[in-house]
């Protein structure tokens, strides 16, 4: 069952055609990449079915609902949570605080009762556990190193239990060892049910972790398939050599 | 009929003096990302500096300029300096609040200087005019637009023509990339705000010739000044011309096809419509932060 | 760890010591007018009140969402004139009875508040602070040319209670600003505790960020607004009612609105407390400024100052540096085992 189905989504910004007829599924269940060279329109195709940019055409399907046009905040109540380039977390509220900060119901019962309250703070102290970042809970966001910026925005995210998370470039600027963390959390978070959509460079990390991957040249969906498949496919190969 | 038509002509003559206020209440904007909430006092500053010449030297308002425009220059880059470059978190904010302080200490100044009276800018020759399709136009209201369209030129030309100018330009499309490419864009901050100011002492002048002024009128200039670049496009000169254009227009026909207190109430209504239909003006870009 | 049983007891007995300064302040609130019943006292008294009213109100939009708005005196004087025209039309006696119409004014604030809000609101922070400017004007405006339903340039009178005489005439409005300005301490507070105070502040730090972690920015930013509006426009009535008479230059008068900001920026937005103390403060010195200066224009001279040197010195206002030296105080005072310790922890959870 594909969780998220994108048909022919098209966007330009005034004489530039980022994204063109790009049509891609992500299986329920799974940690699909979204690869491609620069420029290929990895990042709008994520503004555009997170609701930051709207679409010039084609269609977003989430669980089979059409979700094209709406904006940020309904599509992370629906389920979808992204992360961005650059970490970005609330800099002058702490990091238990930032946790507690997403959104699932707006109902005003349940902004305004005190009663849940007790219980998201439990849900937020485990989170930051599993991302073993619990000692930094009474920080300020803007006092964290970037490491746990980006560990404190996965959490964040995933505070409302959504059920696909499109992380954008998560391995970007961390060392090694904190790569390896990201990716073991990402993993143990797919096996309690989450699924995956990221947009990395990084090869390695691709490779490693993801069940699929899609390649984009262009604003196009140009090859899909297992990590391997995608490795040996010469038209992959043409657009990141750029014959 | 030809009230209408005049009433246009007047609409166009005046919203010259505006459009160049405007434009440097727009080019300030563009440039340090920064609302001058003050640009009115300093416009009434302006007019205040040529009556003192005027009352003193009896130097013709015209003619002032060559004084007040270089003084309010150098009056601008001390003020960014002071007031402006310090803020460095919450920028926006700070700086309609800074800006507010500077119009308040303004109009204190000066009232307590020249008093709350009500004056107004004299010309020799302020009653000469001439007459065209069968009403009149008065000389001054004239020579202020032309003033006003040779300032606003030399604005484009240098914005458009010279290296400088491009300086501005990039500062005002991408700050970090305008660094990078190694334009000093502290020092573009303080001559654009120097420059900004300038416009607002020749705008003064007309201003001055063509109203009754006292300290408090900066509060009612300002509101049309920020209305006029709210419907241009914050950061836009184009728009910002051209919309003052279209709001004097408006107000001046309004006043004499409906009535003078509802004249007012027209830049509001634009206003309002403008925020309901395109809420980035005419020529803004819908802005979001970053994504 | 040695040093932290000396901390905990620090932030126990800091704790108490907040408590207990609150408490002694609302006694001596309650009885000021008991212990200093003169006139020129109470009088300053009224207005240092509504203006912790109006700071603590109008921070509620501006310091927690960060969304300024410089036209909050629209709401003020928008309250003053629907109460005074409430009163005049359903023929209210004066005295004690008018307090009790006072949320009406509230209410009708309101639905001015969602009309202005709506079309404001459609637009980012910068253009924001333009709006409400413009709103303002566009408000006094009416107040000056829709004469017969205001009274226009030539005001509007409220009923007067004549037996309330010389003296005690500052009491009844003493407390009704005081109910007030507890109201909006207390709403405030509740909002700064609950998911949609979060959701303001995140909104305040990255709306971007927060619209993607689901916040409905558009409604929390409205209801803020209107709450604060609301607020505002409650203790515009009381100010109508105790000058008695309005005109629109004063009633919508950018100045109060511009105070309120002030007072808010100097306390430290986005806290509870800041603006509390931000108007008590500053507005006895205004008051005392605009008496001695008031003729010559110059106390405006006197607001641009302190203003200035606010903003410039202090940007982050009273509240929140006291707060840091505090906080530095108690960390440095726990002796060098405890800071080396604190160090290396320091480094391990910097690690990743």
């Amino acid at each position: 069952m594909s969780l998220l189905e994108v048909k022919d989504l098209s966007k330009r910004f005034g004489g530039v055609v980022a994204v063109d007829s790009c049509s891609l599924t992500v299986p329920a269940g799974t940690i699909t990449g979204l690869i491609g060279p620069n420029g290929s329109g990895k990042t709008t195709v994520f503004n555009l079915v997170t609701g930051f940019i709207a679409p010039d055409g084609g269609e977003v399907h989430f669980k089979a609902r059409s979700i094209a046009g709406m904006g940020p905040d309904r599509i992370y109540a629906l389920g979808i949570g992204r992360t961005f380039q650059l970490a970005r977390i609330f800099p002058r509220l702490t990091a238990l605080e930032n946790m507690l900060v997403p959104v699932r119901r707006a109902g005003l019962k349940a902004l305004l009762s005190r009663g849940a309250w007790g219980h998201e703070k439990e849900r937020a102290m485990e989170m930051l556990a599993f991302m073993d970042i619990s000692q930094v809970a009474g920080t300020l966001g803007g006092a964290l190193s970037y490491g746990q910026r980006k560990l404190l925005e996965l959490a964040a995210v995933m505070m409302a239990g959504p059920e696909l998370v499109l992380l954008d470039e998560p391995a970007g600027g961390v060392n090694p060892a904190l790569l390896e963390r990201i990716a073991e959390r990402i993993r143990e978070l797919n096996r309690q049910g989450t699924t995956f959509l990221l947009v990395e460079h990084n090869m390695g990390f691709v490779m490693n972790l993801c069940h699929e991957v899609v390649v984009l040249h262009q604003g196009r969906a140009i090859a899909k398939g297992n990590p391997r498949e995608v490795r040996e496919n010469p038209a992959v190969l043409d657009a990141y050599l750029g014959t | 009929m030809t009230l209408v038509l005049e009433a246009a002509v007047l609409g166009i003559l005046t919203g010259g003096v505006y459009a160049l206020m405007a434009s440097g209440l727009t080019l300030i904007f563009g440039v340090m990302r920064i609302i001058n909430v003050g640009h009115g006092a300093l416009v009434v500053l302006g007019a205040y500096l040529s009556f003192a010449l005027f009352r003193s030297l009896h130097m013709d308002p015209f003619l002032s300029l060559v004084v007040t425009m270089p003084a309010m220059f150098a009056l601008g880059v001390v003020l960014q300096l002071v007031f402006i470059r310090p803020l460095k978190t919450d920028r926006e904010a700070l700086s309609v609040l800074v800006t507010y302080a500077l119009a308040l200490g303004i109009e204190g100044v000066l009232g307590y200087v020249f008093t709350t009276n009500f004056v107004e800018l004299r010309a020799w020759y302020e009653t000469a005019s001439f007459a065209v399709f069968g009403f009149h136009i008065t000389w001054v209201y004239v020579f202020g637009f032309v003033l006003c369209l040779t300032i606003l030129g030399a604005l484009f030309l240098m914005l458009y023509r010279t290296s400088f100018g491009g300086a501005i330009r990039a500062t005002m499309l991408n700050r970090t990339a305008a660094q990078l490419i190694g334009v000093d864009v502290d020092r573009v901050a303080a001559i654009a705000f120097g420059i900004g100011v300038a416009t607002a002492a020749a705008g003064g002048v007309v201003f001055g010739i063509t109203n009754a002024f006292n300290p408090g009128s900066h509060y009612d200039l300002i509101s049309r000044l920020l209305t006029i670049i709210v419907l241009g496009g914050l950061g836009s000169l184009r728009g910002a011309v051209i919309a003052a254009l279209i709001m004097l227009v408006s107000e001046d026909i309004t006043q004499v096809l409906i009535s003078p207190v509802w004249a007012n109430f027209v830049f509001f209504v634009i206003l309002v419509a403008i925020l309901i239909v395109r809420p980035q003006g005419l020529y803004g870009v819908r802005v979001r932060d970053r994504i | 760890m040695s040093g932290t049983p000396t901390i905990a007891i620090r932030a126990g007995r800091l704790a108490a010591l907040k408590g207990l300064g609150l408490v002694l302040v609302g006694i001596l609130a309650l009885i000021l007018p008991l212990i200093a019943p003169d006139p020129a006292t109470t009088g300053m008294a009224v207005f240092t009140v509504m203006y912790v009213g109006l700071a603590s109100a109008w921070n509620i939009m501006g310091g927690y969402t960060g969304y300024i708005s410089l036209g909050h005196a629209a709401f003020f004087g928008f309250g003053a004139y629907s109460f005074g025209l409430l009163l005049n039309h359903l023929n209210v006696a004066p005295g004690y009875l008018p307090f009790v119409l006072v949320p009406v004014a509230g209410l009708l604030t309101a639905v001015l508040a969602v009309g202005i809000g709506w079309v404001a609101l459609r637009t980012r922070a910068a253009t924001f602070v333009i709006v409400t400017i413009a709103f303002m004007f566009m408000l006094q405006l009416l107040g000056e040319n829709l004469v017969k339903l205001t009274g226009g340039g030539a005001g509007l009178a409220l009923p007067y209670s004549h037996d309330w005489g010389g003296g005690f005439f500052n009491v009844p409005y003493y407390y009704a600003m005081l109910v007030l300005a507890v109201l909006a301490l207390v709403i405030s507070w509740s909002i700064r505790r609950s998911k949609f105070g979060l959701g303001l502040l995140a909104i305040r730090d990255d709306e971007d960020k927060a619209l993607a972690v689901g916040v409905p920015t558009r409604s929390f930013k409205l209801t803020a607004f209107v709450i604060s509006a609301v607020l505002v426009g409650m203790i515009g009535a009381v100010y109508g009612y105790y000058v008695t008479y309005l005109y629109p230059q004063f009633a919508f008068d950018p100045l109060i609105g511009i105070s309120m900001v002030l007072m808010a920026f100097l306390g430290g937005l986005g806290t509870v407390s800041g603006p509390v103390i931000g108007a008590l403060l500053l507005e006895p010195a205004q008051m005392e400024f605009a008496y001695r200066f008031g003729a010559s224009r110059l106390y405006l001279v006197f607001y641009s100052a302190v203003f200035l040197i606010v903003i410039l010195l202090l940007p982050r206002g009273i509240v929140p540096s006291v707060a840091d030296l505090v906080h530095r105080w108690r960390r440095g005072a726990a002796g060098p085992t405890t800071t080396a310790r604190g160090s290396r922890e320091a480094v391990k959870a910097a690690s990743p």
